[in-house]
C-alpha cells in the first residue's frame, strides 16, 4: 500500500501539516473558513513531536498487524480491503479509548466534543493527503 | 533607556481578516518579529523586528502576511535619504562599524544593462540550437603556446606530442563560487556539490575546508586555500579538481574573514581544524605573500603538494591596478585568474568597505583580457568572472568580453531560496542558508535546493545557446573575447574605450 513516509531532517516544525488537516477534515475544508467559523474546530489527524531542533509530524502508520483492530470492542475500527488503510467507523466507536490505550504510536486521539476517537484517514480517498501536499521542506512523502 | 531613533526598516501586514493565529510566522521567523498572544489567539508583529527576508509570508497559508518598505517620509533631501539617517542613528548608539552580507547594493552603474549583444540577418545564418549542436563545454587552465604534432609515415596517423597541462572540464561556462561552510550551512554546501556533480561544473569550497561527507564530490570541488589556511592539509588539497589561492574578494577587497566564535560548532571547528567556539580570524592579507615572487612560491608549494595534476589558480577583487596585477599573477604561474568585481557578495563585511571599494566586473574583465593579449600571454591563463551575475545574458557578455567562466553565488543562493536580506552575518538566516542553527539549517532540504540550482542552470544554458545560436556561433568557444559581438548604449567615450566595444549602431 501507499504509506506516508517521514524524513525528519528536513521537518522545519512550522506545523503546515497540522493545518492543513484540520482544513481537510472540517465542513468546508478551506482554511480560513475552519478556523474562523467552524466551531468545534475538527481536530489534526496527526501528531507533530518536537524535542529541541528535531521535530517530525507522525501519522496513523496503517500497520500491517494494527493491535487497534483487534483492541476495538465494536468493530469500528476496521481494515479497508482496497487501500489497506485502517479506517474508523464514527458511527460504531463508543469512546471506550481502547484503540488508544494500543496504539503504539500514540496517534490516535480522543475527540472530547463527539466522544469518539479520531484519526489519520489518509485523507479518504484524496490522491496525496493533505499533510504530505502541503509540506514546504518535502519532509513527508507519500509513495 | 534613552529614545532609539533607528526607525524599522519594514513594516508588516497582517490581514486580520485571513489571518488564523496559526503561528507558522511565529515558529519560522529567527528575529521574532512575530508574537502569540494566547489570551486573545491572536498573532501580532514588532516592525522594528522584521528583516525583510519573506519567510512568513512564502509560508503563510492564507496569504495573510505582506511585507512592505517600512513608509518613512521625511522632507524630500537627495542627499539626506531615510536610508542614511538610519546609518547613523544606529552608530549614533552603537559607536559601532555597520555590518552587513550580500553585494554592494548601491547604485553604480551595472555596465551588463548597456551592452547589447549581436545577432545574424541575412549575409550570415543564424543557427537553431534545438536542431544544431551547440557547444557549451569550457576548459579552465593554462592552454599551450603551440601544439606539436608527431606524423608517423607509414599508417599516416597524427600524434599529440604537447603535453596538455591540467585542465577543468565545464560542460557549461558557469560554476558556484566560493563560499565556505560556516558561512553556508551544510545542507547548502551539499546542494552546490550535488547540484555541480549533476551539471558537470565546480562548485568551491571557500575558506571553510571540505567536510569529510563532501569528500565524495571531490571531482567537482574547487577547494581553496586562503590566508587563515583553515582546514588545509594534503588530503583536502589533493581531494578538489583545481586549487584557488584568496587573496581577495569582491565585496570586501583589503579585508579578511571573521567567522564568529558562536557559528564556529563541532562539525566546523573539525573541518576547519580550529578549536570549538573560537572566532576563526581569516587575516586581510596573506602573511607570507608580499610580492608576485611570494605568490609564485605559494603556487608552486601546492602544485608540488598535489604533483602538477591539478591547475593553481588565484583570486583577486577587482581594484584599480587589476591589469597589472592578473598579468603578475599569469607570470607568476597561475592556471587561472579569478576576478571578483564590486558587486561580489559575503557573509559579512563592514558596510562601507562593500559599497565603496573594487571597481565593476565588466570592466575589469575587459582590462584584464585586453592587457594579457598585449602582453601575448592570454593562453597562458583562464579568466574566471564573479561578482554579481544575475541572469544568462551577463554571462555570455561576460565570455564576450573575454571571460573564460563565471562564478555565481548570490544567484546560487536565490535559487535555494535567499532573498538577500543582507543580514547573513547574524548566522539567522530564515532560509536555511546562511546559518549553522540546527533549527534553522534543516529547512533548506538539499534535494529540493540541488533539484533548484541545477534547473536555474539548465535554464541558464539553454539561453546561452539561444543567444549564440541567434549569433551564428555553433561554440562558446568562438565567442570568447569576440567583443565584435557587443554594443554599448548610453555610455561613454572612455567607458567604451575601456570595454574596448564600439557604440550602438557603428557597424564593422
Amino acid at each position: 500500500m501507499k504509506r506516508i513516509y517521514i524524513h525528519e531532517e528536513y521537518c522545519i516544525g512550522c506545523r503546515l501539516c497540522e493545518i492543513h488537516c484540520i482544513a481537510q477534515h472540517s465542513r468546508s475544508k478551506k482554511l480560513i473558513k475552519a478556523f474562523k467559523e467552524e466551531f468545534p474546530r475538527p481536530l489534526p489527524r496527526l501528531v507533530v513531536e518536537e524535542s529541541g531542533y528535531i521535530s517530525f509530524a507522525l501519522q496513523c502508520r496503517h500497520c500491517e498487524d494494527a493491535p487497534c483492530l483487534s483492541a476495538c470492542l465494536t468493530g469500528a475500527m476496521y481494515r479497508d480491503e482496497k487501500t489497506k488503510a485502517v479506517l474508523h467507523d464514527k458511527d460504531k466507536c463508543v469512546g471506550c479509548w481502547m484503540c488508544i490505550m494500543v496504539c503504539p504510536f500514540g496517534v490516535i486521539k480522543r475527540d472530547e466534543n463527539n466522544k469518539i476517537v479520531s484519526k489519520c484517514d489518509l485523507c479518504n480517498g484524496e490522491e496525496v493527503p493533505a499533510c504530505v501536499a502541503n509540506c514546504p521542506n518535502e519532509a513527508l512523502e507519500y509513495r | 533607556m534613552p529614545l532609539s531613533t533607528i526607525f524599522p526598516e519594514f513594516k508588516i501586514i497582517r490581514d486580520k481578516e485571513k489571518c488564523i493565529a496559526c503561528q507558522v510566522c511565529v515558529r519560522q521567523c529567527a528575529f521574532e518579529a512575530h508574537i502569540y498572544d494566547p489570551e486573545k489567539d491572536e498573532v501580532y508583529s514588532d516592525d522594528s523586528k522584521c528583516v525583510g527576508c519573506h519567510r512568513c509570508e512564502a509560508l503563510c497559508p492564507t496569504d495573510a502576511l505582506n511585507i512592505i518598505k517600512y513608509p518613512f517620509d521625511i522632507k524630500d533631501n537627495k542627499n539626506w535619504t531615510p536610508g542614511i539617517l538610519n546609518d547613523i542613528y544606529r552608530q549614533a548608539e552603537s559607536g559601532a562599524i555597520i555590518l552587513t552580507g550580500m553585494g554592494c547594493d548601491k547604485d553604480y552603474p551595472i555596465y551588463w544593462d548597456r551592452i547589447l549583444l549581436n545577432a545574424s540577418q541575412v549575409t550570415n545564418p543564424s543557427i537553431d540550437p534545438l536542431r544544431e549542436p551547440m557547444e557549451l563545454r569550457t576548459f579552465i587552465g593554462r592552454k599551450p603556446r603551440y601544439v606539436e604534432v608527431e606524423r608517423s609515415q607509414e599508417r599516416d596517423t597524427v600524434k599529440v606530442k604537447t603535453q596538455l597541462p591540467p585542465q577543468l572540464r565545464l560542460e557549461t561556462p558557469i560554476m558556484f563560487s566560493a563560499m565556505s561552510y560556516g558561512s553556508i550551512s551544510f545542507n547548502a554546501c551539499q546542494a552546490l556539490a550535488r547540484a555541480a556533480e549533476e551539471i558537470g561544473t565546480y562548485y568551491n569550497t571557500g575558506e571553510g575546508g571540505l567536510h569529510p561527507d563532501l569528500y565524495k564530490f571531490g571531482a567537482n570541488t574547487i577547494v581553496q586555500v586562503a590566508s587563515g589556511r583553515f582546514g588545509v592539509h594534503p588530503d583536502y588539497l589533493n581531494a578538489g579538481a583545481a586549487i584557488e589561492i584568496k587573496i581577495g574578494q569582491g565585496a570586501k577587497p583589503g579585508i579578511g574573514g571573521h567567522l564568529p566564535g558562536e557559528k564556529v560548532t563541532e562539525e566546523i571547528s573539525r573541518t576547519r581544524m580550529i578549536p570549538t567556539g573560537t572566532d576563526a580570524l581569516s587575516p586581510a592579507p596573506h602573511h607570507d605573500i608580499y610580492s608576485i615572487e611570494d605568490l609564485r612560491q605559494l603556487i608552486y608549494a601546492l602544485k608540488e603538494a598535489t604533483e602538477y595534476k591539478k591547475p593553481v589558480g588565484v583570486k583577486i577583487a577587482a581594484v584599480h591596478n587589476v591589469a597589472a596585477i592578473a598579468t603578475g599573477i599569469a607570470r607568476a604561474g597561475a592556471d587561472f585568474i579569478t576576478i571578483d568585481g564590486l558587486r561580489g557578495g559575503t557573509g559579512a563585511a563592514p558596510q562601507v568597505i562593500r559599497d565603496n571599494v573594487g571597481i565593476p566586473i565588466e570592466l575589469a574583465i575587459a582590462v584584464v583580457d585586453s592587457r594579457l593579449r598585449e602582453e601575448g600571454i592570454r593562453e597562458e591563463v583562464s579568466l574566471i568572472a564573479a561578482g554579481g551575475f544575475r541572469k544568462s545574458s551577463d554571462v555570455i557578455k561576460a565570455i564576450a568580453l573575454g571571460a573564460d567562466a563565471v562564478y555565481i553565488g548570490t544567484a546560487a543562493l536565490a535559487a535555494m531560496g535567499c532573498h538577500v536580506c543582507q543580514k547573513c552575518y547574524t548566522g539567522k538566516c530564515n532560509w536555511g542558508i546562511a546559518t549553522q542553527d540546527p533549527y534553522l539549517s534543516k529547512r533548506l532540504n538539499p534535494n529540493i535546493a540541488a533539484r533548484r540550482l541545477v534547473n536555474l542552470i539548465n535554464a541558464w544554458s539553454k539561453e546561452l545557446k539561444e543567444m549564440l545560436g541567434g549569433m551564428g556561433i555553433n561554440a562558446i568557444e568562438s565567442l570568447r573575447g569576440n567583443r565584435e559581438h557587443l554594443r554599448g548604449v548610453g555610455l561613454e567615450e572612455w567607458e567604451l574605450r575601456l570595454l574596448g566595444i564600439k557604440p550602438a549602431g557603428e557597424g564593422w
